[in-house]
């Protein structure tokens, strides 16, 4: 249930910037999340609701933009497109292959009043 | 509420800056414009405070909608947490390893046992995070290494803030700080507490294939310890599969087979230590 903590850091994010940028309600938060984040988007939208509730945040849609996992298999010595940490490079099956993106966790941008 | 660790917020208790127990009540009450807290006070190192963040977040704003870019990471917060307590560590000369497994796979035996080896060589403190209760630190305690008992309340992890405030109570130089994470295999990967090394203990009691189960965490320890060694007569338990398991999710993961009942594997576990320690202080004066 760590999708609760993850809601309140972007809760505490929200504020920072309400006070930085001046506005005072929040329409819609864009997310940048990879798979291998980490979060379960369902566990992540039912948390978002708790957390944002009473704050200037209330209300607000939350849109999430999936990211690819990408990963660079070293025996073909190029880039590679896999699901999971653990599976093979989709074209010579060696497990060789470092992950190089697909634990973003980011907020992106959000739509303010 | 600490800003880092939503969940459980209100119930964070640390408890035992310098062995001293000490038993407080701590209600907070939270809502997103204004913090109240309640506390019976007590000295002010044993007793720390979650929620000091900002009390009003209205600003003047504009009626008209508008768009702004954050990219922000949402861990940001505790990763300079995690930072400081780095510095904080590297100054004082500290090797930190946090120690991540799921509930009841020997960690705090493991723990006990080798602070029992290695407290004629080296100065040990430990912090324990459970939900609930102090008995871990205790047990850390009875061997006479210092402890601090945090518990996350209803939270299922450790984070920077909460071991920030931890590493105040402790006063541990030139020595080894051993942080027992919240038993966890999910969560605890992803928050950084400013350790050296994250270790991920597996016991011969569980499915050899918790390593595809809970890939995340065996991706980000760089040692796996084989917990209960001395019971794999009894057991199906393939170690073989067990470590190509964890080596498919991370090729460098180095693996260790231990018993803390037996001592099998101990002595590596403990030159892991020290090759640790000297690898973390070469360079930083």
């Amino acid at each position: 249930m760590h999708e609760m903590s993850i809601c309140e850091s972007i809760v505490s994010v929200i504020e920072q910037q309400a006070v930085a940028q001046s506005f005072s309600r929040v329409k819609r938060v864009r997310l940048e999340i990879g798979p291998l984040a980490g979060v379960e988007l369902e566990a992540l939208r039912f948390s978002y609701d708790v957390v944002t509730k009473g704050g200037i945040a209330e209300g607000s849609a939350l849109e999430v933009i999936e990211m690819p996992v990408t990963a660079w298999c070293m025996p073909c010595a190029r880039p590679v497109t896999v699901r999971e940490r653990y599976d093979p490079c989709p074209d010579c099956g060696s497990y060789q292959v470092q992950i190089t993106g697909g634990d973003e966790l980011r907020i992106r941008d959000m739509e303010v009043d | 509420m600490c800003t880092v660790c939503g969940c459980g917020a209100g119930e964070v208790k640390i408890e035992g800056g310098r062995a001293h127990r000490h038993d407080h009540a701590h209600d907070h009450e939270h809502d997103h414009d204004h913090h109240h807290h309640d506390h019976s006070h007590g000295p002010a190192r044993d007793h720390h405070h979650y929620g000091k963040g900002p009390a009003h977040a209205h600003a003047p704003g504009l009626s008209q909608a508008r768009m702004i870019e954050i990219e922000t990471d949402i861990l940001a917060k505790n990763n300079e947490y995690a930072a400081a307590n780095r510095a904080e560590l590297a100054r004082r000369g500290v090797l930190a390893l946090n120690l991540v497994s799921s509930p009841g796979s020997g960690k705090t035996t493991l723990l006990v046992r080798t602070i029992e080896m290695m407290r004629e060589e080296v100065p040990v403190a430990v912090i324990e995070g459970d939900q609930q209760t102090a008995n871990d630190a205790e047990r850390i305690r009875a061997t006479g290494a210092p402890a601090i008992q945090v518990n996350t309340g209803k939270g299922c992890h450790l984070d920077g803030h909460m071991v920030g405030h931890a590493l105040e109570g402790l006063e541990i130089r030139d020595g080894v700080l051993f942080i027992e994470n919240v038993g966890n295999l999910v969560c605890p990967a992803g928050f950084d507490l400013g350790e050296a090394h994250k270790v991920v203990i597996l016991s011969v009691t569980e499915g050899e294939d918790k390593p595809l189960k809970y890939p995340d965490m065996f991706h980000a320890s760089d040692l796996m310890l084989l917990t209960k060694t001395d019971l794999l007569p009894h057991l199906d338990f393939d170690v073989e599969r067990c470590m190509e398991n964890a080596r498919r999710i991370n090729p460098k993961i180095r693996i260790l087979r231990v018993s803390a009942r037996t001592g099998e594997g101990m002595e590596d576990w403990l030159a892991w230590i020290r090759i640790s320690r000297e690898m973390n202080r070469i360079g930083r004066k």
